[in-house]
């Protein structure tokens, strides 16, 4: 009764999605505000209705109605509640409900902001949100669904279908499958609701770039209205890319956080197109350059989302046969050359009329700067998306299958990244329009002198590794570049006797977007650290241990000492090892790395022994074991030096972007308006 | 005629049994460690990029056994890559630079250098010249000199 109703829900919001399309473009037409408040009202209820389809799936799942497909294949009866309910994002269709029901949150969220100056835009906004949510939804109901159940004919057949078909009888299984063990991990559970909100919230920027299009407006309107949006899309996707990195640390068991595997990098690209139109519009919004740019950027970062989705839902990525034979990889295939060709020729068509008179006065100026920046992240997403596609046209042209591994992208991303960490270092010292090399050049040089000072340091204190100096030298020289900025900016308001904790707090409280961006550059700087200390010094060793043997990597030694094996409530056959660890031979801690086995899905998990300090990581998997006697194991142990460095740089991150994208007190906000058109005009020039 | 035929039966025997214990001389038994630095150069033949020393199928515990008799049979590590990547260039770490899979070498740094000087091109042309404030002093015209020299002498 209750999986009906959500059925019936879902078939609703799919409705009125298509009907507020036809609503919003008749209004456009018509110019009639009657449809525009039909279609806006036919927007406002897919949210409620998609609540009520999610929460009677959840509902589902949590009761364990193991009738409906989708239950028994995502949970099981060993399943703890929370498991239960989060299966809800553990399958295709209840991934796609859950974006679907994210999209309409955003879309309705959009819909009740102030739209007296921007009522033009509205109908295509409505038009391009409702579109994508109506895609996702059509997906749901015609090849997806969550709500169909299991049925058993007279022969003993069992088969799917909505209702009741002829005489055959409800089929419900004693047990589901369970979820996939790889995702039962506190990580995992918030990894994908982060994904799946920053991927949804960039449809926003992009439906008023369409918006802007269509309706030939050719101010920065679009972009300040979306700044915030962009901003929240992003900060979900950082944070959706950082749990992600956790999680694969802590489960897959293979001593590292980012394997460059293609799931991974379709979350990432729309992320590097997304970072680059954030730098892109700042350039737009203080000289009114790069129109074209940015509205290339906000269509390549939508359907790169749409791309990722694409990617990760079609079955594409284990083979191109996979993908013919997948009833949803064509569709999406269909949907982004559909959405890509119409944005694109909407761009083109307007393209006369973006042309800015304004123009580029300095190579070194802040916006060519940026520019560089967007050129450097459009070749890092140029690599990747090469090496994503390259297994598939080969497979395709060839009949090969080959694998692109993380050599491929280190090699070919390593140059531009550094570059980019060098950018990090120079644009925030140059100024907007006129930038000499003089001028710079005064700014840069103390940095600049106290980065070298940090390298003979090192290279006193015994580092030789070429690339390790280069690497450490970039990052101190961008971190004393971006602390100068924050001691200057309080330098200046501590001689208006402010205390200079409190000159620090109203710098930033008053420049949330400069100084979010700055302390987004920190956390830049930390994670670069702990990329150098772990793909350049990272020790592994492996070996067979008997009771009371050791192994040795670095300063750190670990020890076996015992090994038990017992069952788990939750239908876990865990075997776990104590291991005594030592450093310089000075007991540390016990640590316990474990084997799970999964016997309802028969899937073993490895999960590692793990100690962490700012210096390194100590990571122990247990490889192997005699079961009975436990008498000898085989350990593998990795030595991760600085990797601590890349959850704190993370978090400094993600603070930095809620500092930026924190919204200002509206009087503060007019406040910051006036006086920088009264006074602060050439100020401006410096940033 | 019968000696020559005991002869070369004697030499296929003798090739029979002592050939394959000479094949089975086996050096040093490697460590895992000389193991795994081959073996994470290699994927896992059955799951999709995982690499051979992080997987746990019994097709990749297999392969590592197989690394390990190799080096202890003195192979060489590009011997053994050569000899994996008969089952297919899927096992290997990045394609082998050979015929189509040139374009993965070839392709992203010529759009990074097309992309480049297209950049440097527009950037060169779209730039005015120096602003009006920036530092460099201001050519002084003709007419503005005239000016000067002509303030100055009534000054004087």
């Amino acid at each position: 009764m209750i999986t009906d109703l959500g059925f019936f829900a879902l078939l609703t919001a799919f409705m009125l999605a298509i009907y507020g399309c036809g609503a919003a473009l008749y209004s456009h037409w018509r110019q009639a505000p009657k449809w525009l408040a039909s279609a806006r009202a036919a927007t406002l209820l897919t949210f409620p209705l998609l609540t009520v389809s999610a929460l009677s799936l959840v509902y589902a799942l949590v009761t364990l109605d193991f009738q409906l497909e989708y239950v028994a294949r995502v949970t099981s009866r060993s399943m703890p509640l929370y498991l239960r309910a989060t299966a809800l994002w553990g399958g295709q269709a209840g991934s796609l409900l859950f974006w679907s029901w994210l999209m309409a949150a955003f879309t309705t969220a959009v819909m009740l902001r102030d739209w007296r100056r921007d009522r033009d835009l509205q109908p295509w906004v409505i038009i391009v949100c409702l579109a994508t949510l109506g895609f996702f939804l059509g997906l749901i109901l015609f090849y997806e669904n969550p709500f169909v159940r299991l049925w058993q004919g007279i022969t003993g057949t069992v088969w799917t279908a909505l209702w009741q078909p002829g005489e055959a009888l409800r089929y419900v299984p004693m047990n589901g499958n369970g979820l996939n063990p790889l995702l039962r991990h506190p990580g995992m559970i918030i990894h994908p609701p982060m994904l799946y909100l920053g991927f949804v919230s960039f449809v926003i920027p992009f439906a008023f770039a369409i918006a802007a299009l269509v309706t030939g407006r050719s101010d920065d309107r679009w972009i300040r209205v979306t700044r915030r949006w962009t901003l929240v899309a992003w900060l979900f996707l950082s944070l959706g890319l950082l749990l992600g990195s956790r999680w694969a640390y802590d489960v897959l068991g293979w001593g590292g956080y980012w394997g460059w595997d293609p799931v991974e990098i379709a979350a990432f690209m729309p992320w590097l197109t997304g970072t680059a139109f954030l730098h892109s519009v700042m350039i737009q919004e203080k000289r009114g350059l790069f129109k074209h740019w940015n509205l290339l950027l906000i269509i390549l970062t939508y359907d790169l989302v749409i791309f990722g989705t694409f990617l990760t839902r079609s079955g594409v990525l284990s083979s191109v046969h996979a993908f013919a034979q997948s009833a949803i990889g064509p569709l999406f295939f269909l949907f982004i050359s559909i959405t890509l060709a119409a944005s694109l020729a909407l761009l083109s068509r307007r393209w006369q009329a973006l042309r800015s008179d304004v123009q580029m006065t300095s190579l070194l100026s802040r916006e060519a700067l940026f520019l560089l920046n967007n050129f450097l992240f459009i070749g890092i997403l140029i690599i990747c998306f090469i090496g994503v596609i390259f297994p598939l046209a080969s497979e395709l042209f060839t009949g090969q299958q080959i694998t692109v591994g993380p050599i491929y992208y280190e090699t070919a991303t390593g140059p531009l990244w550094a570059a980019l960490l060098l950018l990090m270092g120079v644009a925030p010292l140059s100024a907007w329009r006129a930038s000499t090399a003089r001028t710079l050049g005064r700014a840069l040089w103390k940095p600049l002198l106290g980065s070298l000072l940090v390298v003979a340091i090192l290279l006193f204190g015994g580092l030789r590794h070429p690339a390790a100096l280069f690497g450490f030298w970039l990052c101190t020289y961008v971190l004393l570049v971006t602390l100068y900025e924050f001691w200057r900016g309080a330098k200046a308001r501590h001689a208006k006797n402010e205390n200079f904790a409190l000159a620090l707090w109203r710098l930033v409280a008053r420049n949330r977007r400069r100084y979010g961006g700055y302390i987004i550059h920190l956390g830049v700087v930390l994670i670069a650290i702990g990329i150098i200390g772990i793909e350049i010094f990272q020790q592994e060793t492996q070996g067979q241990l008997g009771i009371g043997e050791r192994l040795q990597a670095g300063d750190y030694a670990i020890e076996y000492t015992s090994l038990a094996e017992f069952q788990t409530a939750d239908g876990r056959l865990v075997d776990r090892a104590v291991i005594t660890m030592y450093r310089k031979g000075i007991f540390v801690r016990e640590l316990y790395p474990r084997q799970d086995f999964y016997m309802e899905s028969q899937q073993p998990m490895t999960i590692p022994g793990l100690h962490s300090t700012w210096e390194a990581d100590v990571y122990v998997l247990l490889v192997s074991w005699e079961p009975i006697t436990g008498g000898n194991a085989t350990f593998k142990m990795y030595l991760n030096p600085l990797v601590s460095w890349v959850w704190l740089g993370g978090m400094v991150f993600i603070l930095g972007t809620l500092v930026a994208a924190w919204p200002e007190r509206e009087s503060q906000a007019v406040n910051l308006a006036a006086r920088s058109r009264v006074v602060r005009r050439p100020v401006e020039a410096r940033g | 005629m019968r000696r020559l035929s005991l002869l070369i039966g004697l030499l296929v025997l003798w090739g029979a049994f002592a050939l394959p214990a000479a094949a089975q001389e086996d050096g040093p038994t490697p460590s895992p460690d000389e193991v795994n630095a081959i073996a994470k150069n290699l994927y896992c033949p059955v799951c999709a990029n995982v690499p051979l020393d992080a997987c746990g199928t019994p097709a990749c515990v297999q392969w590592r056994q197989q690394i390990a008799q190799m080096l202890s049979e003195g192979f060489s590590e590009q011997q053994i890559y050569d000899y994996f990547a008969q089952f297919g260039p899927s096992v290997l770490a990045a394609p082998p630079p050979s015929g189509f899979n040139w374009l993965i070498y070839l392709l992203p740094p010529l759009a990074l250098l097309s992309g480049g000087f297209f950049l440097w091109r527009g950037l060169v042309a779209w730039k005015l010249p120096a602003a009006p404030h920036s530092e460099a002093k201001p050519r002084k015209t003709k007419f503005s000199q005239m000016i000067e020299d002509e303030l100055k002498a009534r000054r004087s």
